[in-house]
This record gives structure tokens, sequence and C-alpha cells, in this order.
């Protein structure tokens, strides 16, 4: 007997093992939800979390000769668990004047250059918001795709126009100026710096820019504020989330920076990322890398949850 | 209607001119017969064929693109099954600390997030035997790290704005949760799942700190050998190898910039 007039529906047998598989799960108290969850939890938790614990710990060892090239906390000696802590790295830091005087230097250089970043995001930010529907599209795709490219080869890019005899000096020299020294000065760090770091801030001011009210400025126009007043008392307060969220999201990352100083600056442009760089890599001194890292870590809290309240701001208007 | 002031396009204009403006005198002078980089001299390819005889730099190249597809592959499920957890699940615990741990890696600094990853796996192999030694599988694990976060972040701005009733009809017909999720929202979050290996690929592409840590003897990575390479100065064949890299980095940002505008037409316009 075959019903061949009327439609056949494939039976759902596809995912019907996993259906067995979630009861007889279920029966032991592990739901699908903990299933999902657990693969990520795991991998962040292994790779992402402990690791800082890691650091803390080896950095409250001392620099061996061996492999790893650093003493054991723990020793077993005839029955007996040693625990050294050496608390040696953290006092190096605080004495030595130049852990103390990079960490001073990076948060000035962070924090300038994400002042620049702003002033420059800013208006950038607030055009692409107000351009018509279409170009808007065009131009935040302009915004990230310097963001997609090699930070590393950005970097190398400026290094050629910035050079004694590169594109800007010899585009000055047509006008007969005397070449400048830009190439490795604070100033051409502050460059690097802006220059990679513009799309961090136009991203999220733009996600807030772009959900403003136009109504709200018209409204105030109506009443016969000029749009200076406007942009003071309406848009700067309103817009406050995506100023947080962009002004964190360069001033974390640049606090830590190794690529721009060292390729960029000079042997004087003192950055803590690049202090840990050469305290691991020069002078193999792993636990004083991990207490410099502990110690940037501590810097760089406050602005981390500064960023995750503004982040949640900006998403929900 | 607002007075359109010049002052918005003329900063706008200039901005990217000061984004572009490097990057395009990059490739100019990737064309460049001459070996100093800035006097143009004449047309000439030869970089390129240089770059193309040079060992070192293919084998690098090679080595990244494979570290890059396996960690942005590895990031694509553990983002997408996190911002599943993130945006369905509406209250679970340890919520708070997972979701910090999801989004802390996108700006934690690198130095940070390599060394930690490096004493890592150090502490792992005296005391577990695993991973023995440093190489392509430590530096997979720790861009997969990092990637995922990026994922995540693209998934879930997805998976918030699209209509749950599609979800919610799905259940309503008998559907297990598990068959929803592989017959309704994978589809409809496929250009996100896109773009999102799409950014972990060519982030791990990019990345130099974290990967110097946690590489080992034999398998250094296309930043790697750049940075040494370029660490002494400026030379052509990398100018080659940037250009190649953008002209890549370019289609492909054009193509998910074209599915994901192809994927939201109606919300987009409303």
């Amino acid at each position: 007997m075959t019903n061949t007039h009327e439609p056949t529906y494939p039976p759902p047998r596809r995912l019907r093992p996993w259906n067995a598989v979630e009861k007889r799960l279920a029966r032991v108290g592990i739901t699908g939800r903990m299933l999902v969850l657990a693969a990520p939890l795991l991998w962040l938790l292994v790779f992402f979390l402990i690791p800082l614990f890691v650091v803390f710990g080896i950095s409250l060892a001392t620099k061996q000769f061996g492999r790893p090239p650093f003493s054991p906390l723990l020793t077993s000696e005839e029955g007996t668990v040693q625990l050294t802590l050496h608390l040696n790295n953290y006092i190096r830091l605080f004495t030595d004047n130049l852990y103390v005087a990079a960490y001073l230097s990076s948060i000035r250089i962070a924090f300038i250059a994400t002042i620049i970043t702003l002033l420059i995001g800013y208006p950038m930010a607030y055009a692409i918001a107000r351009a018509p529907g279409p170009w808007r599209n065009i131009l935040l795709m302009l915004v990230i795709l310097p963001f997609f490219t090699s930070l590393l080869l950005r970097v190398y890019a400026l290094t050629g126009f910035m050079r004694g005899n590169g594109v800007i000096n010899q585009f000055l020299g047509l006008f007969g100026i005397e070449p400048l020294v830009m190439m490795q000065t604070d100033f051409a760090v502050y460059v690097g710096l802006v220059y990679t770091y513009l799309p961090f801030m136009i991203l999220p001011l733009y996600t807030n820019l772009v959900k403003l009210d136009a109504s709200l400025l018209e409204a105030s126009a109506d009443l016969g504020a000029r749009p200076v007043r406007t942009f003071l008392s309406i848009t700067l307060p309103l817009s406050l989330p995506g100023i947080v969220a962009g002004s964190m999201l360069v001033f974390i990352p640049a606090i830590g920076e190794f690529v721009i100083p060292s390729l960029l600056g000079g042997p004087e442009t003192l950055m803590i990322g690049r202090v840990l760089w050469d305290e691991f890599f020069s002078a193999t001194n792993w636990p004083r890398a991990a207490a410099v890292a502990v110690a940037m870590l501590v810097v760089v809290v406050v602005p981390i949850m500064l960023l995750q309240r503004a982040q949640g701001a900006v998403v929900e208007k | 209607m607002l007075r359109r002031g010049w002052f918005l396009p003329i900063a706008a204009v200039l901005g990217f001119a000061f984004l572009y403006a490097p990057i395009v005198s990059l490739v100019l002078f990737s064309f460049n017969e001459n070996r100093l980089v800035t006097v143009w001299t004449g047309f000439s390819l030869k970089w390129y064929g240089e770059l193309f005889r040079d060992p070192q730099m293919i084998n690098a190249a090679i080595l990244s693109l494979q570290i890059a597809a396996i960690a942005a592959t590895i990031a694509l499920v553990l983002g997408t099954l996190a911002a599943v957890a993130l945006v369905r699940f509406r209250r679970f615990r340890g919520r708070t600390l997972f979701s910090g741990m999801v989004s802390a890696p996108l700006v934690m600094p690198d130095v940070i997030t390599g060394l930690s990853l490096l004493l890592l796996f150090v502490a792992m192999e005296s005391m577990l035997g695993w991973p023995q030694g440093r190489g392509i599988l430590t530096i997979v694990i720790a861009h997969a790290t990092f990637c995922t976060a990026y994922v995540c972040v693209v998934v879930q701005s997805r998976l918030s704005d699209f209509d749950r009733s599609l979800e919610e009809a799905a259940m309503d017909l008998g559907a297990s949760p598990v068959r929803t999720f592989f017959d309704i929202t994978l589809p409809i979050i496929a250009p996100a799942l896109v773009s999102g290996w799409l950014l972990g690929f060519t982030l791990s592409l990019d990345d130099l700190v974290i990967a110097s840590f946690v590489s080992g003897p034999g398998s250094s990575t296309l930043p790697m050998v750049i940075f040494s390479k370029v660490r002494l100065g400026v030379s052509p064949d990398v100018n080659a190898l940037a250009t190649i890299i953008i002209g890549i980095v370019a289609i492909g940002v054009l193509i998910a910039t074209i599915i994901q505008l192809r994927a939201r037409p109606k919300k987009a316009r409303a």
C-alpha cells in the first residue's frame, strides 16, 4: 500500500540520538545548559584566569639558573613542605627608579595619547554617524579596515613616513624646509599610538552617537541654542558612555604597548611593556617580569572595570 | 533640519587621510625599483620576486596561516557557545565571572597574556608533562583564547538582535533545543560566524607579542620574522609582503561587510 498523493514528511530522525543523550545526562543532573557552558568556561578558566594566578605565584619566586629559571615555591624535605615566598621583586619595583619611572611614563604617554585620539576620533565618529545612510557603511568599513590590518605592518608604514628621508621630510624639502627628526622620539610614539588605536576610539563612539535622537538637537536649536551650546549641553553628555568606552579601549592596551615604543621610540622612551619584554627576553628574569606584569594588572584593573560599565551603557541605549 | 557645518566633514577627511596616507605610501613604494625605499626610481616587481625566493618568509607565512586557521576555528566554536550562554541563559551561577573572563582578553595588554600563558605552559609541563615544549600547539592555544573573546562579541550582538519568536516557534512545534539551534539559530547567525572567524583569523595572523612568548625554537611566525627584519631598518620586501597582506585583508573585509549588509537589510533600513 502506497500513498503517493500525500506529502511525506521525513521523520525528525536526524537528531534523535541527542534526545536520548540528553535524557541520560539529565538523570545525573547535567543539563543541556551546562554542556553549552562547560567548554568555553573550562577553556577560559584554564587558559585565561589560572595563568594570571600562576603569574602571581611566580612573581614571588626568585631567579635561579636552570630549567625553569626560577626557584620553586614549594619544596619538600624529609616530610616537611616548605613554602618560600620572595618579596624582593616587588621591593625592587618600588625602590628601583627604572620601574617607577617606567610606570609613570607609561601612564602619562597612554593618557596623553588617549586624549589626542579622542580629539581626533570624536569628530570622525560624529561625522560618520551623521552621514547619509549608504555613506555611513562605507565610512565605517574604512575605519574597520586598518583595524584588521596588522599592527606591526601599520607601525612599519609609519616608520617609512617619518624617517629622516621619509615621505614627510621629502615633502617638506620641496618647500626648502629642513628635515625634521621624528623617529626615535616620544613624538613618534604618540603618533604611533594615536594612529594604531584610532579605530578603537571611533567604533564605540559611533555606536553611541548613531543612536542619538536628532529631535533633541532640533529642539535645542529651536529654543535658540547655538550649535556649540547644543553640543556641550546635549550631545556631549549623552555620548559620555561612548567616550568612556572608547578611551578605555585606547588607554588599557596603550599602557602595555610593546611594538610601538620599540619600533618608533628612542632608547629613552620608557614604557612598561618594553621593560617587561626586556626583563623576560634579555635578562631572562622570569619572576621579575611576572612582578612587573602583576603591577601592570593592578594599574589596568580600574580602567577595565570602567570599560565594562561603559560598554553595558553603550549597548543598552 | 540642522545646519550642517564644515567642521565635521573636514575633520573626517583629515582623519581618514591620517589613517590611510602611510598605508598608501607603503603600497606605492613596494613597487619601487630602488632599494632606498623612499626614493622613487621606477616601477618594478622585483621585491615581490625576492619575497617569494626567501624560504624563511615562506615557511613563516605557511606556519602563520595554519595556526590562524586552527585557532580561529577553535575560537569560533568556543566563542559561539559562550555567546549563546551569555545571551540565552539569563541567569546562572558564576555569570559575572564568566562574562568578565570572556571580555577581559579583549583589552588585556598582550605582554601580560603572553607571559601568563608561557608561565602556565611551563608549570603544566613540569606538573603534568603536557604540553611538551613549546611550538605550534602552544601558539594555537594562546591565539584561540583571545580570539574566543572577539568571536563572542560579534556573535553576541547578532544573537541579541534577532527575532526570538522563531526559536520559540520551533520549540513549540516540538524541536529539541539542540535541533532548534542547528535548524533555526545557526542559519540566522551564520553571517556573524563568518565575520567572527575572519576576525579571529586576521588577529591570529597579526599577533607578534603573544606568539613571541609562547613559541619555541623552530616555530617563528610571520610577524616574528617581520619584526626581526624591521628592527634592523626598512626593507623593501617587507613592503611587498605588507601590500599582499593588506590586499587580502581588504578583500576579506569587503566580503564580510557585504555579507553582513545583505543579511540584515530589513533592520538596517528601519
